[in-house]
């Protein structure tokens, strides 16, 4: 059994009540662990709590109730000096490229000030880190002197990827690190993120919508829903068998680039199930969870896990 | 940097650098520059002008252009200084109450909005009044009255630009707030205080005359646009260079900041934010 790197337990997160609208519970005991090495594909549609759980690992937004811990210490409890520090463990990477770099800074100053927070490196070695952490994400290292905006889309990301980078991360996480791009900028990005993977030994949470390219990257896959995680399991596993009615919708909703193929599925796809509430405690069934309470896990398979109350009897009599 | 046709903003910035200079070349040299001391009295009052008094003389026989040049100094020297201290103050203001929000934002800005609601000459009128007619005085005052302003106009940019995706990405790094506040919320800020800070410039310069011509400003013997224009009102149809030099030279003093402001703000694009 290999240690664990990261560990959350029953995270929540409630935005209080404002101008007399109920308060919003966005993620609602949110549970996994993640291996080192490991990528984990969050997947759920907008407003399902992935962004949310990715802040609020990362300590960015303040958790109502439950635990995170990085390498064995919990964070979730620390604050000012402590967590900064462990902010090194772990680093973020944006949606948006246009907007995650600093508009006036050069490239050298925006990779250079993770390394002087950390004091990782002497000072006098700082342009030397700096370079080899352009060429670690295939840029030329003599470009540090230009700014931002005189970058494309996805140099802009192999900048704030280098950023994250800079101070040996063991866990990044990558919010929805590719959907600002244009497809063929997209496959570069996997591709940088595949290999340094391998080069550095990362563990990414994947935070996404495309499954297609979750699918690329991803070792295990949790699918959230309304603020839960429905499933969680491997990720070939989960591809070719899902277990729950929302994972099943997701998956039907990928479009097949062959007409014929797509008339084919939609034939037999699923019924018509009334997602359009991810915030209501209604479920696929039409059953108020409220009432109800929160349904039990269930093993589908080894390390394949669903979360509803009509499983197993409801999971195959949708098809 | 391209080299496309110079836009009007860039033209106007120009001028206006170049009036600046000339402002500041009398704030620097005015002692050096000026034909006389201000003091001195020569034969023949409120005399025309002449090739040894080019603006002539005042009631007293004092060469008018002497004063000018001298007066102005006293005169660019409250409004810089009194504006400096309410870009600092309003800076850190603007900057804490943006950037913390909270009871803080709340406190901070009503003890603003309370200076923000009397018009500018009452409470200049009323501070001067109850502090006493020193130059120090005088500066506070204005400083004071232009503080809320600077203040809103740093706190209104630094609400949106610290919720832009690069401050939490700088947060998640583990940059201190202080530092972000500096380093990555200030510098984005900036251009809208410069406009503003500009404006408050021309307005400083006409509050600073008018308070000296209500007797309000640095006591007599030195001179200042302001007190020259009250002295001079009397004798505006004998002599009426005393009253035109002065007025012009206020007059071109806040056109010089004018000029700058609306050229920057063309120049630094303040409505786009990027």
């Amino acid at each position: 059994m290999k240690p664990q790197l990261l560990q959350v337990r029953d995270l929540c997160v409630t935005f209080p009540s404002r101008l007399g609208r109920p308060p919003v519970h966005a993620v609602m005991d949110v549970s996994f662990d993640m291996l080192p090495g490991e990528t984990l594909g969050l997947v759920g549609e907008s407003g399902s709590g992935k962004t949310t759980t990715g802040r609020a690992i990362l300590q960015l937004q303040p958790s109502s109730a439950g635990t995170v811990s990085l390498l064995g210490h919990s964070i979730t409890a620390l604050g000012g000096g402590a967590l900064r520090a462990m902010r090194r463990h772990m680093q973020l990477v944006q949606q948006n490229p246009y907007s995650s770099l600093h508009p006036r800074m050069t490239v050298a100053r925006i990779l250079a000030e993770p390394l002087t927070v950390h004091r990782s490196v002497p000072r006098t070695q700082i342009p030397e880190r700096v370079a080899e952490l352009m060429n670690l994400v295939g840029m030329d290292p003599a470009e540090v002197s230009r700014y931002p905006h005189e970058f494309s889309g996805g140099q802009r990301q192999r900048i704030v990827i280098a950023r994250a980078l800079a101070v040996n991360p063991n866990l990044v996480i990558c919010d929805e690190p590719v959907s600002a791009l244009d497809v063929r900028t997209q496959a570069q990005i996997v591709d940088l993120l595949h290999s340094l993977q391998a080069k550095l030994g990362l563990s990414y949470l994947f935070i996404a919508h495309d499954l297609a390219v979750v699918r690329a990257v991803a070792h295990r896959v949790a699918v959230m829903y309304g603020g839960r995680i429905v499933e969680l399991g491997a990720a070939a596993q989960i591809y070719r068998n899902p277990a729950h009615p929302y994972t099943r919708a997701l998956l039907d909703a990928v479009p097949q680039p062959d007409p014929a193929r797509q008339r084919a599925k939609l034939a037999e796809a699923a019924p018509e199930t009334n997602f359009s509430v991810p915030s209501s405690a209604t479920c696929a069934f039409g059953t108020d969870h409220a009432a109800t309470g929160t349904a039990q896990w269930h093993e589908v398979a080894p390390d394949h896990f669903v979360s509803c109350h009509f499983w197993p009897h409801g999971s195959g009599c949708q098809r | 940097m391209n080299k496309a046709p110079r836009t009007r903003g860039q033209v106007l910035v120009a001028l206006g650098l170049v009036m600046l200079a000339l402002l500041i070349a009398i704030v620097l040299f005015g002692p050096v520059i000026a034909p006389y001391s201000p003091s001195k009295t020569s034969p023949g009052s409120l005399a025309g002008p002449t090739a040894a008094h080019w603006l002539g003389t005042d009631s007293i026989g004092r060469d008018v252009l002497s004063r000018l040049i001298i007066g102005g100094r006293t005169t660019l020297v409250i409004t810089s200084a009194a504006v400096a201290i309410a870009l600092t103050v309003g800076l850190i203001l603007g900057l804490i109450c943006g950037y913390v929000g909270g009871w803080v934002d709340l406190a901070v800005m009503r003890v603003l909005d309370i200076i923000f609601a009397f018009p500018v000459f009452l409470l200049a009128i009323a501070v001067v009044a109850a502090l006493g007619p020193t130059l120090r005085n005088l500066i506070i005052t204005i400083a004071i009255v232009y503080t809320p302003t600077l203040a809103r106009v740093v706190r209104a940019p630094v609400l949106s630009v610290k919720r832009w995706d690069h401050v939490e990405a700088a947060r998640s790094i583990g940059v201190g707030e202080v530092a972000i506040a500096l380093r990555h919320v200030l510098p984005l800020v900036i251009s809208p205080v410069l406009v503003q800070t500009s404006l408050t410039l021309a307005n400083t310069i006409f509050t600073v005359t008018a308070l000296s011509f209500l007797g309000l400003g640095p006591p007599p013997p030195d001179p200042n646009w302001g007190s020259m224009l009250a002295e001079a009102r009397q004798f505006m149809e004998l002599a009426p260079l005393t009253v035109i030099g002065p007025a012009t030279a206020i007059v071109f003093a806040s056109l010089t900041f004018i000029v700058l402001a609306n050229g920057l703000r063309e120049v630094l694009d303040v409505t786009a934010s990027r």
